[in-house]
């Protein structure tokens, strides 16, 4: 059969149920064959749009997304989702054709370096050079994306391979001497690790995105119930720890609650989970937790000491390692009572320092009510996916997510227009969730094309724009750090969201007043197909609590 | 630090417990690394490098004993990197398959250099003592200059550099490290 007939059965047997793509020159072999092989194809407008759906599907749904691009322009649109899919850990595979072999090197049209290009921000890559390889090719290209660390693989398809004919055997093993990632964490390790947590009177559990993409949510949850250990959550860990709860701090970082903060910075021990302390995070490094000793469980071990060194580094699985670490914890019955004094810390922070944003009198709609409203209209029951910017942090602040998967945001590459190709392939992936996406009205136009897919194959995304006309986290660091010289962030009133929404065929709605805001927003919801809400909030409203850049968690602002 | 016996309760204090700090070694590091002897392999590793601000002080890349696989010797100043955040990222890339950072004194590491040397009449007797001194071989004589091939450590060949330069150093070519392991174990 074709290569690329081998490549359908390879898509099969890696139970792939839908890709994300556009065709192209270099493609059509790929394309035809997708013609009748049976898996779902869903045709972006634009090859990004199609990158980050995938990203949105793999988010939601745990599996492997599939994005293709032809050559040339077609994989170098693919570069922001496969950066984005690096930074977050996420699975997909990025299928990009690639000119004929004898072109090659030529400057051929359409002919660009994607494994080159890629090479800085992929996992893995591979570029078929014998029809034969294919099919292994695919097949690692999955076992890569998936196990260990997950991560974007490119697999670059030349097009004249793609359409050789070999004998295709359905491959059943990995062959990858220099790829095995430890999964099991080190048994004398987490002892130590039970006993430091014993030893501790101000600990808090810091749990990152690694908890999410490794399934171990319930996990975590158990070892924090171990004993009244505080939980907070990176941006990425979100709904890692189920919220609200009366171990729940709230996010930490930048934009995170004080409480969270001044815990680390008084803690005395700090665990982190599948979390990489990020300057999100730590702020001034010199000055970040100076009290605490750190346990660091990771799957990647250069993420151990990368940026903090750990005193006790447990390199694996999460969902391997809390289990363990829960049973060794219990068994050393160490005494609750030691944690009251923090928890009464803890306590007096949250009571002097809720998460507060002062709210209008009239009719009004401040974008921090917003994500409260959604939260309403949504029963907190909702798949939320965000682009990035101010939109972005209020509903990581006052949206509490309950489960995990529930919360899909481009965390460590901030990418904006995100949000709504996420949100479609969340919607694609869990057809029976409700999936809603946070936009900005910056963000919003950076793939709002995908509206048009959206309406072709119905899928039914209710994407609700925190409209203030600017960039507005922009706006507020030029406010807060640039002497209020607002330069290049106003955006107006252009477009008209409602119209652009009827004219790709889906719903448009505008929402101005905050008094039938939760219920306006249920309709949204309610209604068939694609919706698209242009709601009008609070123009400039900073978010807080804020560490400034740089700054320690001492220095917090708002 | 004591940590007790496994599984009893007995205590272990936070005060004891000491990070991994001062990663950098403050010495030359030798890494071999051997990788899949694919294309494209060693743009990954330098692109690593380039990406992560590692600096590379030599390279030398050549075939081993099995021909599916290549053998990358570098080295790099322990002064100014963290070694172990630079294993650890290499061990990140698929086609590496083992890395060794080499001790010292259990290491054989030798390089080869070819030195043109514009050393005529009188000079050129000096030079050739040099030579002998080094165990280094002139391997091309003309009138007015002479190309010597030295092999040895690096900082042997350093020394050769400094005592030969003075006689008119006309060009220099130097191949970085190699290395194996001491003794019968494998690298």
């Amino acid at each position: 059969m074709r290569a690329v007939d081998a490549l359908m059965e390879c898509l099969k047997a890696e139970g792939v149920d839908v890709v994300f793509g556009l065709p192209g020159g270099a493609n059509l072999p790929t394309y035809d064959a997708f013609y009748d092989a049976g898996i779902r194809h869903i045709l972006v407008r634009h090859e990004a749009g199609g990158g980050h759906a995938a990203e949105g599907y793999a988010k939601a749904t745990g599996k492997v997304g599939v994005s293709l691009g032809t050559s040339g322009p077609g994989a170098t649109n693919l570069i922001t989702p496969i950066c984005d899919a690096m930074m977050d850990s996420v699975p997909v595979v990025f299928l990009t054709g690639q000119v004929r072999t004898e072109l090659l090197g030529t400057d051929g049209f359409q002919e660009a370096d994607t494994i080159g290009i890629t090479m800085p921000v992929v996992k893995h890559s591979f570029m078929i050079q014998h029809p034969l390889e294919l099919p292994r090719s695919i097949h690692e290209a999955f076992h890569i994306a998936r196990t260990g660390r997950p991560g974007p693989v490119v697999v670059d398809i030349p097009q004249d391979l793609s359409r050789a004919d070999i004998p295709y055997e359905p491959v059943s093993d990995v062959h990858l001497p220099g790829y095995q990632p430890t999964t099991e964490g080190n048994q004398k390790q987490i002892r130590i690790a039970a006993k430091a947590l014993a030893n501790s009177h101000r600990p808090v559990i810091y749990a990152g995105g690694g908890v999410i993409s490794g399934n171990a949510a319930v996990e975590l949850t158990e070892f924090g119930l171990s004993d009244r250990f505080p939980v907070t959550c990176t941006v990425m860990g979100l709904g890692g720890f189920p919220a609200p709860h009366p171990q729940w701090l709230g996010m930490l970082g930048m934009h995170g609650t004080r409480t969270a903060n001044y815990a680390m910075d008084e803690a005395d021990l700090i665990i982190a989970i599948g979390a990489r302390f990020d300057d999100r995070i730590t702020g001034k490094l010199s000055e970040f937790a100076p009290r605490a000793k750190f346990i660091h469980i990771d799957v990647d071990p250069a993420e151990i000491s990368k940026n903090v060194p750990a005193h006790i580094p447990i390199v694996g699985d999460a969902k391997n390692i809390l289990p363990r670490l829960t049973a060794e914890y219990r068994a050393l019955e160490a005494d609750p009572g030691r944690l009251e004094e923090w928890w009464s810390r803890i306590r007096s922070w949250q009571e002097r320092y809720p998460l507060t944003y002062a709210d209008s009198t009239d009719t009004e709609i401040k974008p921090q009510y917003m994500v409260k409203a959604l939260y309403e209209a949504t029963g907190g029951d909702a798949i939320v996916t965000s682009d990035v910017g101010q939109h972005q942090m209020w509903t990581a602040q006052h949206y509490d997510f309950p489960a995990p998967r529930r919360w899909i945001n481009s965390g460590g590459l901030g990418t904006m227009g995100f949000g709504l190709p996420a949100a479609m392939g969340a919607k694609i992936g869990c057809p029976d969730q409700t999936v809603v996406c946070i936009a900005g009205d910056g963000s919003v136009q950076m793939n709002m094309q995908e509206l048009a897919t959206c309406a072709q194959e119905g899928i039914a995304i209710k994407v609700f724009i925190m409209n203030n006309g600017y960039l507005g986290m922009v706006r507020q660091w030029q406010e807060l750090f640039w002497d209020k010289r607002y330069s290049q962030v106003d955006m107006g009133q252009w477009p008209d969201f409602v119209k652009v929404a009827e004219a790709y065929g889906a719903t448009g709605l505008r929402l101005t007043d905050k008094t039938t805001l939760v219920s306006d927003m249920k309709e949204a919801i309610a209604t068939e197909g694609p919706v698209l809400v242009d709601v009008r909030v609070t123009r400039e409203e900073n978010t807080y609590p804020m560490i400034p850049a740089g700054k320690a968690a001492r220095d917090m602002v708002g | 630090m004591t940590m007790g016996e496994p599984g009893t309760k007995e205590a272990l204090s936070l005060e004891e417990l000491e990070a991994a700090v001062g990663l950098r070694t403050g010495r030359k590091h030798i890494l071999s690394i051997l990788v899949e002897n694919k294309p494209g392999v060693l743009t990954r590793i330098a692109g690593l490098f380039a990406r992560r601000g590692f600096n590379i002080d030599t390279l030398a890349v050549g075939p081993t004993d099995d021909e599916t696989v290549s053998r990358i010797t570098l080295t790099l100043d322990g002064a100014v990197h963290p070694i172990d955040q630079v294993t650890k990222q290499l061990h990140k890339l698929i086609n590496v398959l083992k890395i060794r950072d080499l001790e010292p004194e259990e290491t054989l590491a030798r390089e080869l250099a070819l030195f043109k040397i514009s050393a005529d009449g009188a000079a050129r007797t000096e030079v050739m003592q040099v030579c002998e001194i080094f165990r280094a071989k002139i391997v091309d004589v003309t009138r007015r200059s002479v190309v010597i091939e030295v092999t040895g450590t690096y900082d042997k060949v350093d020394a050769f550099e400094r005592l030969v330069r003075p006689f008119g150093l006309v060009e220099m070519a130097r191949t970085g490290e190699i290395a194996i392991s001491r003794g019968r174990g494998e690298t």
